[in-house]
């Protein structure tokens, strides 16, 4: 029996479990076995990530070798012939299942991954119920870093498929995470084996995302949520960020890519929060602070001629990004948006301009976010991140956390009914939706600040501006103005040119480019995670660049689907700066929403 | 089971003639073809210790269709008991130095590195003087071909092949998985000949006297003569070289001390060959002469009767523990248990039955792991096991 998989002209005939199957030169064995329907477990192997071959978990027979094979690290040759689950293989992955456990702290109940373990599944499946050979825990100086105000390392549960540390170089071109010591010895660590506080970490959690087991998680906050909700003196307050609303329901029973704001909002509602509202509410804010801010920075330099003011503009919205400029390209700081990220600008407007509107005393607002990212939590431990006059972030769960709070509590989440977003910073518009995507705060702003400049909508088709989407790692898109209005006539027939990165490593290969005078641009949208904040480091595990497709498509549907799609149209915005910020870049906004960078140190 | 086999001398490694000039400048002359023919003539089959035909690998990588190709000669002289390279490189560094550039001729490349075990260091000035003088010879010929020195860092993994290149890119010293091999895919991507420091010197032997020469030596499979490292418990230590193919029991009979009680073949990596085993084995590669045939990178250590078995596997267990990079979880995590259980089990703490297990698991570590150290570990785990159970228990 021939399965034809494909009509490529470069195919070769190979044989799976006694199966004859095509497939295409240079496939992995693996890759093979997966098209043909035949399943072959895996542990360090990522689709995000090169291949390793360290695990061995993969192995497989080839006919007429002695050795097996890592299915993932393998090309198929033709005439191979391939068994996946020989007497050989099985007794094989057993025994390298059980090697695995007895170095693992395999300590499940008591493990923040406990259910989501991709080691706990294999254990599961192979059912290793016996513990014949030694355990090795007792041996091992193992050490737990919780310095990180958003990563827990905890070396008693790692593996070394090395997963982390492929993130870390490969999607990131961070390095924080590496490769220490030989042999029984062997592990991850850091420069100096330093606390992940201590280094070039961006506490972005793309390794959190990648690793298979309990060695990196989140710092959580759930209990002292709880704490919070129970406490009847306080007044806890929610937002959630754009990306949070298309990955919650990964979590909770829904399909890759679902769109669940309404049933997001009533589950927060019915775990006790006082008042719910919604990060796109500040994410329009900043398209109105940080487009006026581009928009004088280009007067500044095209007019003015003042080189104390710098282009091209970054947008300054992911902290990853921003702790990754302040350790890399400290020089280069004046380059970043003033502007804060929309979780703090939210949170500093909690404590002042929500306080006084609903008459509250700041001092009792527990400000709660929901965040696809663990870098949030870091950026809300901020010191300068208490304009208010109070911490303007007090906790930042991550959509993980969210979903865990949400089956403690006992919510059917499926069954909910939509509910709206509470008044006063809880209505939003498509431009603030689209920031959970790579391309999206682009997108909001050119969106306003096209109008603010010439009156008329965007250039594009239904206000989709499709060069700035996608996937590509770097993105670049050119706007020319014409016919602006009598305030902005400097700008006439000026190409604005704009360009945006995605994960870590594309970043330094645009601010490389910038450094090396190769590139001109005006506005750049820099983002740490791959494919923006709906693939951020606190959503839902595992990731792929499947999944981040469909959440990028549901993140635009939303969009679509909104009456309003431009930031200066929200009423809510046209509200605030009516009563109490008065304009872009006025005092109020200075002192509320806009902060300054440090310069750090690479290690 | 016995064999008329003697054990035979021979002296072509250390045998000095000043003549590397000659020899440099007609081989560079004559085509690569013509070179390769003569290698695979000879049979002359890898010395490092794993074997692989050294004309085969020449021809693949002469294939290999690539601007910049490397000859890397690797001196990580690292297992256990193996101290020929070091004398090799001392004594005549010019053989290995104008095989390097005969490679280089053949395949097309014209830089070569020697890869220096960490602990050589006190070689390499006078190395780089030889390489200086090596060097000013070959551009009076006009011959475009320079060498460097690459220190390692003193990581035993770090003479597998492809951890060699990693580390000398400046990355941690990890084997990679292979397909691809050094062939087509070596030292910063590009097609690279590597080859031990002795198995560059018998190219010497086989350019200046021919692969008739070199054939003639040795038996069917194993030909050739190889230098051997002798130690433990013998009364004439050092390094001999000698026809390949002899059988065990005339070595020991040359080379003991009359209560020889096993030797170890090939270093840690290799086999314990217990006394009773000496007459049916011949050093060689998968020969057929007698019934077992051991390859061995020339490690050859005695053990006389004084010497526990079980102390001689717990050394080379915590070896192996220490020099596995640690990167595939069969070595790592099974050397680890290995040495643990091989304790548990003296110790009374697990019973004798767990030895079994254990020889279960050196199988699937042989099978299963990324390079040849871990997947050697069963070598001398179930060899020492098998043939001396009683020491490891009581």
């Amino acid at each position: 029996m021939v399965q034809y998989l494909s009509v490529m002209a470069n195919n070769i005939k190979i044989t799976i479990n006694g199966v004859t199957v095509e497939i295409e030169l240079g496939t992995s064995i693996l890759e093979a076995a997966r098209q043909t329907g035949v399943i072959i477990p895996t542990l360090c192997y990522h689709k995000d990530l090169c291949v390793a071959g360290n695990c061995r978990v993969c192995v497989v027979e080839i006919a007429g070798q002695k050795r097996l094979a890592a299915a993932c690290a393998t090309p198929c040759e033709e005439g191979m012939e391939i068994f996946t689950n020989s007497f050989k293989v099985r007794n094989s992955r057993k025994h390298i299942i059980e090697l695995l456990l007895s170095e693992h702290n395999a300590d499940c109940t008591r493990c923040y991954k406990n259910g989501n373990c991709e080691l706990q599944t294999l254990s599961s499946e192979y059912k290793i119920m016996t513990q014949d050979f030694i355990r090795l825990v007792p041996f091992k100086n193992y050490t737990i870093d919780q310095f990180s105000p958003s990563i827990i390392k905890d070396d008693s549960k790692c593996v070394r498929c090395q997963r982390c540390v492929r993130t870390c170089a490969e999607l990131q071109g961070v390095n924080a995470l590496t490769v220490a010591y030989k042999g029984d010895h062997m592990k991850i660590s850091t420069f100096f084996e330093k606390a992940m506080n201590d280094v070039v970490c961006t506490n972005c959690g793309q390794c959190i995302n990648h690793c298979p087991t309990g060695a990196l998680v989140e710092k959580n906050y759930i209990e002292e949520v709880w704490d919070a909700i129970a406490d009847k003196t306080k007044h806890v307050i929610v937002q959630t960020a754009p990306a949070v609303r298309v990955g919650l329901g990964e979590e909770l029973g829904f399909e890759t890519g679902s769109r669940v704001t309404g049933k997001m909002v009533a589950a927060l509602k019915r775990l006790g929060f006082d008042a719910v509202m919604d990060t796109d509410f500040s994410a329009d804010l900043t398209i109105m602070e940080e487009g006026t801010e581009l928009l004088t920075r280009l007067k500044q330099v095209l007019v003015d001629h003042n080189p104390e003011v710098k282009l091209p503009m970054a947008t300054s919205c992911s902290p990853g990004w921003i702790k990754y400029i302040e350790h890399i390209y400290p020089e280069y700081l004046d380059h970043l948006s003033t502007c804060k990220s929309p979780q703090q600008m939210f949170g500093a407007l909690a404590k002042t301009y929500y306080a006084k509107a609903r008459n509250l005393n700041p001092e009792t607002i527990v400000s709660v976010s929901i965040m696809p990212c663990t870098a949030k939590k870091f950026e809300a431990a901020r010191p300068e991140m208490h304009d208010s006059g109070y911490r303007d972030v007090d906790y930042v769960l991550t959509t993980r956390e969210l979903a865990i709070m949400i089956k403690q509590a006992g919510i059917d989440f499926m069954k909910l009914d939509d509910m709206h977003y509470d008044r006063l910073m809880g209505e939003s518009t498509g431009a603030g939706v689209i920031f959970g995507a790579t391309g999206g705060v682009m997108e909001a702003a050119l969106r306003t600040a096209y109008e603010l400049v010439t009156g008329r909508d965007v250039p594009f088709e239904n206000l989709n501006i499709k060069p700035v989407r996608g996937i590509d790692g770097v993105k670049e898109a050119t706007i020319k103005i014409e016919n602006p209005l009598k305030e902005w006539a400097f700008l006439d027939g000026i190409e604005l040119k704009c360009a945006i990165a995605h994960g870590l490593v594309n970043a330094k290969k645009v601010m490389d480019s910038i450094i090396s005078g190769q590139s001109n641009y005006h506005f750049i949208e820099f983002m740490a995670c791959p494919g923006g904040c709906l693939g951020g480091g606190g959503q839902p595990i595992p990731t792929s660049p499947e999944i981040r497709r469909k959440r990028t498509e549901a993140i635009y549907a939303e969009d679509e689907g909104m009456p309003l799609r431009k930031s200066h149209q929200n009423p809510e915005i046209i509200k605030i700066y009516k009563d109490f910020l008065i304009k872009p870049l006025g005092e109020k906004s200075h002192h509320l929403l806009h902060t300054k960078y440090t310069a750090r140190k690479r290690y | 089971m016995t064999t008329n086999y003697q054990l035979k001398r021979a002296d072509f490694i250390f045998k000095n003639e000043n003549d590397w000039e000659k020899i440099l400048s007609k081989n560079i002359s004559r085509p690569p073809q013509e070179l390769i023919n003569e290698l695979i003539s000879s049979e002359l089959k890898g010395r490092g210790g794993a074997g692989f035909p050294t004309g085969l690998k020449w021809k693949l990588s002469a294939e290999a269709v690539d601007e910049i190709k490397y000859v890397i000669c690797n001196a990580d002289e690292g297992e256990p008991g193996t101290f020929k390279d070091r004398e090799i490189l001392s004594k005549v560094p010019f053989k290995v130095l104008t095989a390097m550039a005969i490679c280089g001729h053949v395949i097309g490349a014209k830089e070569g590195y020697i890869y220096l075990r960490g602990e050589y260091f006190f070689l390499r000035p006078e190395l780089n003087k030889v390489i200086n003088e090596f060097e000013y010879y070959c551009r009076e010929i006009n011959f475009d071909f320079t060498i460097r020195i690459f220190m390692g860092s003193g990581a035993y993994i770090c003479g597998e092949e492809t951890a060699l290149f990693e580390s000398m890119e400046g990355k941690r010293g990890e084997p990679r998985n292979k397909p691809p091999f050094p062939s087509s895919y070596g030292y910063m991507g590009k097609p690279t000949v590597i080859n031990n420091v002795e198995t560059l010197a018998h190219t010497y032997t086989i350019f200046k006297y021919g692969a008739k020469r070199f054939y003639d030596l040795g038996v069917q499979y194993s030909r050739g003569s190889k230098l051997f490292s002798v130690s433990g418990d013998t009364p004439k230590p050092g390094i001999y070289e000698l026809e390949l193919g002899m059988s065990l029991e005339d070595f020991v009979e040359e080379f003991g001390d009359g209560d020889t009680k096993a030797v170890q073949v090939g270093g840690a990596s290799g086999f314990l060959v217990p006394r009773k085993r000496f007459n049916e084995t011949a050093i060689g590669f998968q020969g057929k002469l007698t019934g077992i045939s051991l390859p061995t990178g020339g490690s050859m250590m005695l053990f006389n009767s004084s010497r526990s078995m079980f102390n001689v596997l717990d050394n080379y267990l915590e070896f192996f523990r220490e020099e596995s990079c640690g990167q595939c979880t069969p070595c790592r995590v099974g050397c680890q248990q290995l040495l643990n259980g091989i304790k548990a089990v003296k110790r009374g703490e697990k019973n004798a039955q767990y030895l079994d297990k254990l020889l279960r698991l050196t199988e699937t570590m042989q099978y299963t792991a990324k390079c040849g150290l871990g997947q050697s570990v069963a070598n001398s785990f179930s060899s020492i096991v098998e043939n001396f159970r009683e020491e490891m228990i009581y």
